[in-house]
C-alpha cells in the first residue's frame, strides 16, 4: 500500500508542475474527466493521436518552408491551424501559445518568423512528449501496484 | 490167469445197489453238463450279466463234475488204468476248479445279495417319488382351478354374478354339496344368507354376528373348519346322513359404500362375509389341506373383485352426478346469461329514457333559478336542483357501475399531466375543505414522472372520491395527499395476495396516500366499505348524501388499472388512510411536436442526461474530434463523426437532432453546408440544430453563423458541464448562441 501511496503521490506532484508550468492547461483536466470504465484509455489515445498529428503537421510544415521558390504560406498555414485547434483540444497550452504567435507570422509572410516558430514548435511539442510519456508510465506504474489514478482538480 | 491191469471194482457189478449208482451217476452227469447250457442260454438271453467270470468258473466247476460223474460210470466194471488214470485227472481238476470257485464265492455272494437290499431301496424311493408326483399333480390342478376361478371372477364387473360364480365354480372344483355366501346386513349386527349354490333364492336367513364361530372365523385369514351343526351351517334339512365336513372363510369387504361405513382403510372396523362350505353328507371326503388352500385364495380374489365391482359402481353414479350438475349449471348460465341481456337491454332504454326527463328537470329548474322568484319560491326551486343534480349522480353511477360490472367498460387510455390532475382535484375539493376549515395539502414526490398514459378521467374520478371522502368524513383537522412512484417491496406489502404487481420498463405504479384525522372506521367494518350500496351506518353520517356506490366504482376503476385499493384506520376517531396503487405506462421520450409545451429537463448530473439523442459531428481535425465524440457520448449521445463536408451531407438525416460543426476550418464552407442542410429539410421539426464550434472569438463570426441560418454557436474548448448546459438549453429554446 505505501508504494501506491508514494506513486500516487508522485503523480499528483508531477501532474501540478506540468500545470504550473504551463505545459498543459484546464483542457486536459477535461479529458482526464472524460476518462472512464467505458473508455478507460481515451487520455492515452488522444495524446497519441495528438503526436501523430503533430509529426505529421510539422514535417509538412517544414518541407513547406524549405521551398527555396515561393513558400506557400497557405499550406502553411493550414497546417499551423490543424496544430492549434489539436493543442487546445488536448489542452497543450505552450504549444498553442506558439502556433498563435506562429500564424501571425504566416500572414505576414514572415518566413524567418515562421521557421524560427516551427523550431519552437518542434522544441515544445517533444518536450511536452516527455512530460506526458512521463505522466502516463507514473499511471502505469500506480495501476500495476494495484491502485487508482487519483483526480486531480 | 492172464494179469491184466485193470483195476476191479470193490463191489460186484450186479448188486442193486450199484445199479442204482451207476443211474443215478449217469443222471447227475446229464443234469451238470445240461446246467451250464441252460445257464449260457438265459444269460445270453437277458441283457445284463456282470459276473462273466464267475459263469465261466461255475459252468467249468460244473462241466468238470460232470465229467468225473461220466467217467464214474466206467468204473462200475472192470476197467482199464486209462479210465482210471482219466477218472483221476478229472477228479483232480474238478477239485482244483471247485477250490477256486469256493473262493471266487466269498467276494462274490455279498455282492449279489446287496443287490438285492439296492432293489429294495430303489423300489421305495420310486414309490415316494409317484406319492410326490402325485401331490404335485394335484397342486397344479388346484392351481389351474383357482386362475380359471379368478377369471371367471373378474372376466365381470357385476357384483351379483362374481358372486355367482364363485360359488358355482367352487362348487364344481371341490364337489361340494353346498356353497353359500353370508353378507353382514346394514346394521352390522347380522349375517344375511345372499347366495347359495343348490337354492335359487335363499330365504333371508339372518344369523347374529358375535358368534363364537363366526368370530374365531373372522379373526384369521384361513380357511377355519367348523362343525356342522353352527348356524350358518345348519342349510341342509337335517336327515339322517352324516353330515359332510365344513369350512367357512373370511371374505373381507374393501369397500364399503354399500354397507354405509365412512371410514375407508381401517383394519379395526373392518367387514367380512362369511362363505361357507360344505363337502357331501356320507361321502367320508375329507378337507386337503390343498383343498382349503384353495379356497382362501378364491376368497381373497372375490373381495378383490367385489371392491373393484363397488367402486365402479360408486364411480358410475359420480359421473352419473357430476352429469346432472353440469346439465343443471348450464341451464343456470344460460338464465342467467338471459337475464344479464334483459337487464342491459333495460338499462340502455332507462339510460337514455331517464336521461332525458333528469336534463329537462335541471335545465328548466336552472332557467328557473334565473327568473325572478319569491324568496320561498327560491328555495323551493333550490331544493328541486339539488335533488335533480343528486338523482343524476345516482344514476349516472349506476350506469357506470352496472358497465363496469358486465366488464364492457374500457379506460380510456391516453398521455396526460399527472401533476395536473392532481392540482385540479386539490382545486375542486379546496372549496368545500375550507368551508369545514380543513387544512388540505399536496405532496407529490420529486420522481413522479409529469406525464403518465392512462385515463385520466377516471384516474380524476377515482382520487377526487377518495379525498371527498376523506373530507366528508372529517369533521376537523388536516388532509394530506401524497403521490410517489411505489417501489416493489412497497408493492410487495400492500396486504393483497392476489395483487401481483410486474414490473416492466414502460410502465409504472403510482402510489397514493390520502391521509385524513376525521373520524376513523372500525376496522371490522373496513371490507364492507368496497361493496355497493353498504353505507356506514353506525357513524352518525347518515346524511352524507352518498349512494354508497363512490368507493365500489373507485374499486372497479382501480382494478381496471391494475391496481389496488385499500383503506386503514385504527378505529373510530382515530382518522384513516386510504391508498391507491394503478398502473400507468409511461409516455413515450417527450417531443416537442407532440405536446403543448416544453417541460424542463430534469438537471441530474447522471451520466446519461441526453439518452440516445442522435448527434453528428463534423470536425477535420482528429484530436478535437475524438475530444467532441468523448465529450458527446459521456452524455449518452449517440455520436456520428463525419470529416467532411461531402460525408455530412451525405449522412445527415431526420433522426438526428443537433449538428455539430467546426467552423473555424478553412475549406470547409461551413456556411454553404448549413444552407444545403436547410434546403434538405424542409419542415422545421425535421431539420436537425445547426450548431457551429469555434475557436474564433470575434463577432463577425457569429454574425456569419446567424446569417447562415445556423441555431447555435459554441466556443472551444468545450467541457463537459459546459457541453451538458449547451445542450439543454439548445433543445428547449432550439438556438443557443454563446455570448462573445
Amino acid at each position: 500500500m505505501d508504494v501506491v501511496n508514494q506513486l500516487q503521490r508522485q503523480f499528483i506532484d508531477y501532474s501540478a508542475s506540468l500545470h504550473r508550468e504551463g505545459f498543459l492547461d484546464d483542457q486536459f483536466t477535461q479529458l482526464q474527466k472524460l476518462q472512464d470504465d467505458n473508455s478507460p484509455d481515451f487520455v492515452v489515445e488522444v495524446a497519441s493521436l495528438f503526436f501523430e498529428d503533430c509529426e505529421k503537421l510539422i514535417n509538412n510544415m517544414a518541407r513547406a518552408l524549405e521551398q527555396q521558390q515561393g513558400v506557400d504560406f497557405k499550406q502553411v498555414d493550414a497546417s499551423v491551424h490543424q496544430l492549434k485547434g489539436s493543442s487546445s483540444s488536448i489542452g497543450a497550452m505552450r504549444v498553442k501559445d506558439v502556433c498563435i504567435a506562429f500564424r501571425s507570422f504566416c500572414e505576414a509572410q514572415n518566413r524567418e518568423g515562421c521557421l524560427r516558430c516551427l523550431q519552437q514548435v518542434t522544441h515544445e511539442y517533444s518536450l511536452l512528449k516527455n512530460k506526458l510519456q512521463t505522466l502516463f508510465r507514473l499511471q502505469q506504474q500506480i495501476l500495476a501496484a494495484g491502485g487508482s489514478i487519483p483526480v486531480v482538480e | 490167469m492172464e494179469s491184466c491191469n485193470c483195476i476191479e471194482p470193490q463191489w460186484p457189478p450186479d448188486d442193486l445197489l450199484m445199479k442204482y449208482q451207476y443211474i443215478s451217476d449217469f443222471f447227475i452227469a446229464l443234469a451238470y453238463f445240461s446246467i451250464p447250457l441252460e445257464l449260457i442260454y438265459f444269460v445270453k438271453k437277458s441283457a445284463v450279466f456282470p459276473y462273466r467270470w464267475v459263469l465261466v468258473q461255475f459252468g467249468a466247476f460244473i462241466v468238470l463234475c460232470g465229467a468225473t460223474h461220466l467217467i464214474n460210470l466206467w468204473t462200475f466194471t472192470v476197467h482199464s488204468r486209462t479210465v482210471a488214470s482219466v477218472m483221476t485227472t478229472a477228479k483232480v481238476l474238478t477239485a482244483a476248479v471247485s477250490c477256486i470257485t469256493a473262493l471266487m464265492l466269498v467276494h462274490i455272494i455279498p455282492d449279489l445279495l446287496s443287490v438285492k437290499t439296492r432293489e429294495l431301496f430303489l423300489k421305495n424311493k420310486a414309490a415316494e417319488l409317484d406319492r410326490e408326483m402325485g401331490l404335485i399333480r394335484t397342486q397344479e390342478e388346484t392351481g389351474r382351478h383357482v386362475r380359471m376361478l379368478t377369471h371367471e371372477i373378474r372376466s365381470t364387473l357385476d357384483r351379483h354374478t362374481i358372486l355367482k360364480t364363485t360359488l358355482v365354480e367352487l362348487g364344481r372344483t371341490l364337489a361340494l354339496e353346498e356353497c353359500a355366501l353370508w353378507m353382514p346386513t346394514r346394521t352390522g349386527l347380522e349375517l344375511q344368507l345372499s347366495y347359495t349354490l343348490r337354492q335359487q333364492n335363499p330365504v333371508g336367513y339372518t344369523v347374529p354376528i358375535h358368534h363364537p364361530v363366526i368370530n374365531q372365523v373372522f379373526s384369521s385369514n384361513r380357511a377355519v373348519k367348523i362343525s356342522p351343526n353352527c348356524p350358518v351351517a345348519r342349510l341342509r334339512p337335517a336327515g339322517k346322513y352324516m353330515p359332510g365336513e365344513v369350512v367357512a372363510v373370511r371374505v373381507p369387504l374393501l369397500h364399503l359404500s354399500n354397507f354405509h361405513i365412512n371410514d375407508w382403510p381401517e383394519l379395526s372396523t373392518k367387514r367380512y362375509a362369511l362363505m361357507v362350505l360344505m363337502l357331501p353328507s356320507d361321502s367320508a371326503r375329507q378337507w386337503h389341506v390343498h383343498e382349503l388352500e384353495l379356497v382362501e385364495v378364491v376368497a381373497d380374489q372375490v373381495a378383490v373383485a367385489l371392491s373393484h365391482a363397488a367402486i365402479l359402481e360408486e364411480s358410475m353414479r359420480a359421473r352419473d352426478l357430476l352429469m346432472e350438475q353440469n346439465v343443471a349449471l348450464d341451464l343456470a348460465r344460460r338464465e342467467a346469461e338471459t337475464a344479464i341481456r334483459a337487464r342491459n337491454d333495460f338499462l340502455a332504454v332507462m339510460n337514455h329514457e331517464m336521461r332525458t326527463p333528469m336534463h329537462a328537470i335541471i335545465a328548466l329548474s336552472s332557467l328557473l333559478q334565473e327568473t325572478e322568484l319569491t324568496p320561498e319560491q327560491r328555495l323551493m326551486v333550490e331544493t328541486v336542483l339539488k335533488s335533480s343534480n343528486l338523482l343524476a349522480t345516482l344514476i349516472n353511477d349506476v350506469l357506470d357501475l352496472s358497465r363496469l360490472e358486465d366488464g364492457s367498460l374500457q379506460l380510456d387510455l391516453g398521455t396526460f399531466n399527472l401533476y395536473a390532475v392532481f392540482r385540479e382535484v386539490l382545486k375542486l375539493i379546496k372549496p368545500i375543505a375550507s368551508v369545514k376549515k380543513l387544512h388540505v395539502s399536496l405532496n407529490l414526490a420529486p420522481d413522479l414522472p409529469e406525464y403518465a398514459v392512462g385515463d385520466e378521467k377516471r384516474l380524476m374520478q377515482t382520487i377526487l372520491n377518495i379525498v371527498g371522502n376523506a373530507v366528508k368524513f372529517s369533521k376537523e383537522g388536516s388532509i394530506s395527499i401524497t403521490a410517489f412512484v411505489a417501489k416493489l417491496d412497497t408493492l410487495r406489502d400492500s396486504k393483497a395476495p392476489e395483487f401481483l404487481p410486474v414490473l416492466s420498463d414502460n410502465h409504472f405504479y403510482l402510489r397514493v396516500q390520502v391521509k385524513d384525522s376525521g373520524s376513523g372506521i372500525n376496522p371490522l367494518d373496513i371490507p364492507k366499505l368496497f361493496t355497493k350500496f353498504a353505507q356506514n351506518q353506525s357513524t352518525g353520517t347518515r346524511n352524507s348524501g352518498g349512494s354508497g356506490l363512490g368507493l365500489a366504482i373507485c374499486k372497479r376503476f382501480v382494478n381496471l388499472m391494475e391496481g389496488h385499493i385499500w383503506i386503514e384506520s385504527e378505529g373510530l376517531g382515530k382518522g384513516c388512510t386510504a391508498i391507491l396503487i394503478v398502473k400507468l405506462g409511461m409516455p413515450e421520450r417527450v417531443n416537442e411536436s407532440k405536446l403543448p409545451y416544453m417541460p424542463k429537463m430534469p438537471t441530474n448530473h447522471g451520466q446519461t442526461a441526453f439518452p440516445g439523442l442522435k448527434v453528428l459531428v463534423m470536425d477535420e481535425n482528429g484530436v478535437s474530434r475524438m475530444v467532441t465524440k468523448e465529450l458527446l457520448l459521456h452524455l449518452g449521445c449517440d455520436v456520428t463523426m463525419v470529416g467532411s463536408s461531402d460525408e455530412c451531407l451525405r449522412l445527415v438525416s431526420h433522426e438526428h437532432k443537433v449538428v455539430f460543426m467546426d467552423i473555424c476550418v478553412p475549406g470547409i464552407d461551413s456556411y454553404g453546408i448549413t444552407i444545403r442542410i436547410h434546403e434538405k429539410f424542409t419542415k422545421r421539426h425535421e431539420r436537425p440544430l445547426l450548431v457551429a464550434l469555434t475557436g474564433n472569438t470575434d463577432k463577425v463570426t457569429k454574425e456569419n453563423c446567424m446569417r447562415a441560418g445556423m441555431d447555435g454557436l459554441i466556443l472551444k474548448p468545450v467541457s463537459l458541464d459546459k457541453m451538458r448546459s449547451v445542450l439543454t438549453d439548445l433543445l428547449e429554446h432550439r438556438v443557443f448562441f454563446e455570448a462573445i
